[in-house]
């Protein structure tokens, strides 16, 4: 392999020598062959998704190729449209590009897409991370000539603690303050539920209330069979029955007038952001979590060391830094600069 | 040391004075001997550490990690603490970001009393490799001498007491008989011991403070007036061998203010108004924004004492020699007062001078003609009041002179903090340049009612035109009257202006944007 020859400052958008099928384009990556986009920002007649979050599943496509969990995740948001549910680990065929959903790791029905043409191999992850996740199905490496990641946390600051030993902080401040209640900010899709099967998981049976905007997605989850125990709604009880009660709520609803109601609460967020203390103390956070749905910056190198590409792209993050690990590791990579991702709500 | 990194980080994100209390107070009961007591002195700012320079601590961060990806990290970080705390890679070996437990904060504490400048690095990292990113965060705060955890002495010191039941102005009286890691404080706390005896050492007596003039007028043969001055508020204790200044909060400035400190060689407690000669009226006092130059600043240059020349002028005695005389009536200490300022540097002090006045509607009439930058108003003293800490009812009155009033458009609204913080409440207001655009001139949070919070809140949220993170942009259309004790020309502020004590003191519905002040007319009330 041959070091990335460009001094610091030059623009890192060199020409890739390889799979010229590929297209990246600020609004998303073209499939020329299968004349697809992945994860496309604009409405396109053909779309392959990797995942259900706004920033990479946009409504208005012509026909959606993702994994049926994606499918149902979008109709949600979207309304039902036309759509092929694509199994993980099967394979279909588009014009000579052969297509695999392989698990991400990221949310529920979060997929890498593994493209195959011209006898190369393209893996392109979406958001991932690689700790284990009790409401997804874990990431899969898959050995591959490009790499196309993500670098939401491409930042050596970013080390995400052990999940258990945050969600029992959370139990500890919970205990120590029987006469409140801890109101923790989680996005609506994947966090929320994922820290209330961690909750589950760490014993916590009491019944965990949510603002109205989760309850269609924890729905989602339930028929897909993530069990998330007794949900009720956070409006409706007297603050003094709240006391002790654990509410789950949208990050943008954390401050908001409907938190009046609760009884003195601890404001909670569980956030990979919340490692950084000044992001924390800005969202008025007392209690911040550092629980993330994408891999830090030992997942992010340890897996590119791992799936071992030719060259590695980067869609969106801190590109910067991961490209310049790259580069010092002897290995070939580029940032793409998509638009439109990375959800500030969202981590 | 995890029980201290997490009792920072709890002091970090608590926004309560409650909680803090409840934090250090819970700590103090249960953390280990010396560690409670080093701890105490790091939070009370008396922890005296050989500080380990900021370029240090990079230095050794660029040992370990790729120089390109730290300062990358620094950027995206701000806080050099911080970042290597965050990114600081520990060897293969250790447990990855978990204390290990091998250290304890008196072992740092000795091993950075120990430590070189030159070996400080070296010292630094090995610590770094047994503590978790709190921890690191913790170690590099200690090492280079600032915590910064938004406390203040005072209320460290009563979150001890609170720990063990004990009266704060108690502790506060012996403290400087103490040293760190105060064995013989935690032994009385805890009933092993008597109280350590103060006798000879410099410490703080709580405060007398006044009450807001309620009443419609005072009998002046009852109560003396004087001016009441814009500066700090000080206690100056002397022991003859050694001199204290101490700010209300009971935290310790004499080294801010080393001239002060170095001309009062009296044995004697006083209390004061800590000031800036201007150039104004022949070398008086001059405004508050003078004296913030000089606020906060742990080491000073010749430069500064000579740009902002300090000096006291008093107020009270409390001690002379080991006689108090705190009981005694008004009359009787100002008499011994003015024995003691005849003997002191007139360069450094003075006496705040009476105000000779008749009646109570001839005080009233001088008031209303003082415009002296560094006045704030007239206090009212019953000339047999003994010095008595904190507030009591009718014995000494703060009569602040009316304030200035300006009316202005909100042009910003923030959430509050702790019972607000669902609220919009804090609002930067401006007012019209001769262009005709809006410049912000001001921020206040208080001053209305909670229903004209609730009004204000629902007109922030239903007139935004914009949000940029936590602040909201709203419609200029909302004039606001703004009171304020004064205005000073402000480097730090685009308008060129600074108003000290801005308040909302009504809404104006009914005036429309347009008519607001001008940034001109405010810079007319300047002093």
């Amino acid at each position: 392999m041959k070091a990335l020859a460009e001094p610091k400052h030059s623009n890192h958008l060199v020409n890739s020598t390889m799979a010229h099928w590929i297209e990246p384009h600020p609004t998303g990556i073209y499939v020329r062959p299968a004349d697809a986009w992945i994860d496309p920002s604009t409405p396109r007649e053909r779309a392959l998704v990797t995942h259900g979050h706004t920033d990479h599943a946009r409504g208005g496509h012509g026909h959606v190729w993702a994994t049926q969990e994606t499918l149902a995740i979008m109709a949600l948001r979207y309304g039902t449209a036309s759509g092929t549910a694509v199994p993980y680990g099967e394979e279909i065929r588009m014009n000579g590009v052969t297509i695999r959903y392989v698990p991400a790791g990221h949310v529920l029905g979060s997929a890498q897409i593994v493209l195959s043409h011209a006898g190369e191999r393209v893996v392109i992850t979406g958001d991932y991370k690689r700790r284990p996740d009790p409401t997804c199905k874990a990431f899969e490496p898959v050995p591959c000539d490009i790499f196309v990641t993500e670098a939401t946390f491409g930042l050596p600051v970013f080390r995400h603690p052990d999940t258990g030993s945050e969600v029992d902080r959370l139990l500890t401040a919970l205990h120590a303050n029987p006469d409140r209640c801890v109101l923790v900010g989680a996005y609506a899709l994947g966090k929320a539920q994922r820290l209330i099967c961690e909750l589950r998981g760490r014993g916590h049976k009491d019944p965990i209330h949510i603002h109205g905007a989760l309850e269609r997605m924890c729905a989602l989850y339930e028929q897909f069979g993530v069990e998330l125990g007794d949900l009720r709604p956070a409006t409706g009880l007297p603050a003094k029955d709240m006391r002790g009660r654990i509410v789950v709520a949208p990050p943008s609803a954390l401050n908001d007038r409907w938190s009046r109601r609760l009884p003195d609460p601890i404001t909670a967020m569980a956030s990979g952001w919340m490692r950084v203390r000044q992001r924390a103390r800005q969202r008025n956070i007392e209690l911040p979590l550092v629980i993330s749905d994408h891999a830090d910056w030992d997942e992010l190198t340890d897996t590119i060391r791992e799936v071992a590409p030719h060259e590695t792209w980067i869609t969106h993050g801190r590109e910067e830094a991961l490209l310049h690990w790259c580069m010092t590791h002897q290995m070939r990579a580029r940032a793409l600069a998509l638009v439109g991702r990375e959800d500030e709500e969202e981590g | 040391m995890r029980a201290f990194s997490q009792l920072l980080d709890g002091l970090v994100y608590t926004r309560s004075r409650n909680g803090k209390l409840n934090l250090i107070a819970s700590y103090m009961r249960t953390a280990p001997d010396p560690d409670r007591g080093w701890a105490l002195a790091a939070l009370t700012g008396n922890l005296d550490l050989k500080a380990v320079k900021a370029s240090a601590i990079a230095e050794m961060a660029r040992a370990r990690v790729d120089p390109i990806l730290f300062e990358m990290s620094r950027d995206y970080v701000g806080d050099l603490a911080e970042t290597v705390a965050l990114l600081w890679p520990k060897p293969e070996d250790q447990p990855p970001e978990m204390d290990d437990g091998a250290l304890t904060l008196s072992a740092i504490v000795e091993r950075l009393h120990a430590t070189s400048r030159a070996s400080a690095p070296a010292t630094l990292a090995r610590m770094m490799d047994h503590l978790d990113a709190s921890g690191r965060f913790a170690l590099l705060k200690l090492a280079t001498g600032g915590l910064r955890v938004g406390i203040s002495a005072r209320l460290a010191k009563t979150g001890f007491a609170q720990a063990f039941g004990l009266d704060v102005d108690d502790v506060e009286e012996c403290w400087h008989a103490l040293a760190p890691p105060y064995a013989a404080l935690f032994d009385w706390a805890e009933g092993r011991a008597e109280r350590p005896d103060p006798a000879g050492t410099p410490f703080c007596r709580p405060f007398m403070l006044a009450h807001p003039l309620e009443v419609e007028s005072v009998d002046l043969t009852d109560y003396a007036a004087e001016w009441k001055w814009d500066g700090i508020r000080i206690q100056i204790v002397g022991t003859g061998r050694e001199t204290r200044l101490y700010s209300r909060a009971g935290d310790d400035i004499t080294g801010s203010f080393p001239e002060i400190a170095e001309a009062f060689t009296t044995h004697a407690v006083l209390d004061g108004e800590l000031l800036v000669k201007g150039e104004f009226q022949g070398g008086e006092a001059a405004s508050f924004n003078a004296l913030q130059q000089r606020l906060g600043r742990k080491a000073v240059t010749a430069k500064m004492m000579n740009d902002y020349p300090a000096f006291v002028r008093l107020y009270d005695i409390l001690l002379h020699g080991d006689e108090d005389l705190r009981l005694l009536p008004w009359v009787e200490r100002r008499a011994a007062l003015e024995t003691v300022v005849s003997a002191l540097d007139p360069d450094r002090f003075d006496i705040s001078a009476l105000i000779e006045a008749p009646d109570f509607e001839t005080l009233a009439d001088i008031r209303a003609g003082a415009r002296d930058a560094a006045i704030e108003g007239v206090m009212l003293k019953r000339r047999d009041s003994p010095y008595v800490g904190g507030r009591k009812a009718a014995l000494w009155y703060k009569w602040k002179r009316d304030p200035l009033t300006a009316d202005c458009v909100m042009m910003y609204a923030q959430r509050g903090h702790g019972k607000r913080s669902s609220f919009y409440s804090d609002y930067t207001f401006g007012c019209w340049t001769e262009e005709g655009e809006l410049l912000p001139v001001g921020k206040a949070y208080s001053g209305f009612t909670d229903e004209e919070l609730k009004w204000l809140d629902r007109f922030v949220r239903t007139n935004t035109v914009n949000r940029f993170g936590p602040v909201r942009e709203v419609e200029k259309s909302l004039v606001l009257e703004v009171a304020f004790d004064s205005i000073h020309d402000s480097k730090r502020h685009k308008s060129g202006l600074a108003m000290r004590f801005p308040r909302i003191a009504r809404i104006r519905r009914d005036k429309p944007a347009g008519e607001a002040d001008t940034v001109e007319g405010l810079r007319r009330l300047c002093t």
